[in-house]
């Protein structure tokens, strides 16, 4: 490895010699710029949904469809695929291979229980007639919540891009910044999950 | 901002930490969260608490989990270097709570405002 490199990553330093910013904040930085626009997106999903919560056209509601446990399980996954994320993470910058490659395994373990959760409570609404034709609800809650997921499934997709590339590349500092950015899409995904079980799920089945 | 207060990049460590410290801080962030979520789903199902108050906690409930997520997992701080980062995620909150409640606002006055779905039949008649 070249000192260049040694230096680029974390724990380089993090201005040039022109007094600019170093390339991994730069990156770090338009990355959450775009994650922020994700988010208002998702903002835009969740008042079409508080808008249509009601409109349920005789069909059922919330308290009728929703699974509280099945629900709970999901949180786990994700939140704790979180914690793994920012385990993989601290690996990858001290480019530990043992912690970097069984976090991010742990990580898509966890994140794809949760699709698979997620599919089976899509495809069980679906069967039973309570797709998103039903009602304007159930077409808001599909659209939200299938939108999260497939965030989720490009998520996963990313984890093992990231897992490849470290693998055949090395930390190298452009591996490193994608990593970053991966961790930053990651967490984001559980932010918004938050919002989804206590908005949709937990208020749903309390109303 | 001066040269002795770089900027660090949104997800990073805001300074230089131990290997050992960097999983402690994902540690506290796991066990808030943990509780936090805990605590909301105790509430959705519990008859323990009045009814109309139950939407009220869980929505700070989840807002709570979110600043816990924001701090612990993504590093966010109200430290010199990372007013970049906080001035964009201000700026991102400014404009979902327009979205959120302009959206709310407007469509309870047109639900308001319009006449019952029976009576439209009828006039299209």
């Amino acid at each position: 490895m070249s000192a260049a490199q040694a230096t680029a990553g974390h724990g380089g330093p993090r201005r040039t010699h022109d007094g600019s910013a170093s390339k991994r904040i730069i990156v770090g930085y338009g990355f959450w710029i775009f994650l922020l626009s994700d988010i208002v997106m998702f903002s835009a999903f969740f008042a079409t949904y508080a808008v249509l919560v009601g409109a349920t056209a005789g069909g059922p509601d919330g308290h009728d469809l929703f699974d509280v446990p099945n629900v709970g399980v999901e949180t786990a996954c994700l939140l704790l695929s979180s914690f793994t994320c920012g385990l993989a993470s601290i690996g990858a910058r001290a480019r530990n291979g043992l912690l970097f490659y069984g976090a991010m395994a742990v990580t898509f373990v966890l994140g794809a229980a949760f699709l698979g959760l997620e599919i089976h409570e899509f495809s069980g609404l679906a069967a039973r007639g309570d797709g998103p034709t039903r009602s304007a609800f159930l077409s808001a809650f599909f659209t939200l919540v299938g939108c999260h997921g497939l965030h989720v499934t490009a998520g996963l997709l990313w984890l093992l891009t990231m897992m490849a590339q470290v693998y055949a590349k090395g930390y190298r500092a452009d591996i490193l910044r994608r990593m970053l950015c991966f961790g930053l899409f990651w967490h984001t995904l559980d932010i918004i999950w938050v919002a989804l079980f206590s908005v949709v799920y937990l208020m749903g089945v309390a109303r | 901002m001066s040269a002795s207060e770089p900027d660090t990049a949104p997800g990073d460590e805001p300074v230089e930490k131990h290997e050992a410290e960097g999983v402690g801080t994902y540690l506290i962030g796991l066990g808030l969260a943990s509780l936090l979520t805990v605590v909301s789903f105790f509430i959705s199902g519990t008859t323990l608490v009045w009814g109309p108050s139950i939407p009220v906690a869980l929505v700070v409930l989840a807002i709570a989990q979110m600043g816990v997520h924001l701090v612990f997992f993504l590093h966010m701080t109200t430290g010199p270097d990372n007013v970049n980062n906080v001035m964009a995620l201000a700026f991102g909150v400014l404009i979902v709570l327009l979205v959120l409640t302009g959206s709310l606002w407007i469509m309870a006055h047109l639900n308001h405002n319009m006449i019952p779905m029976d009576q439209m039949m009828q006039m299209q008649r």
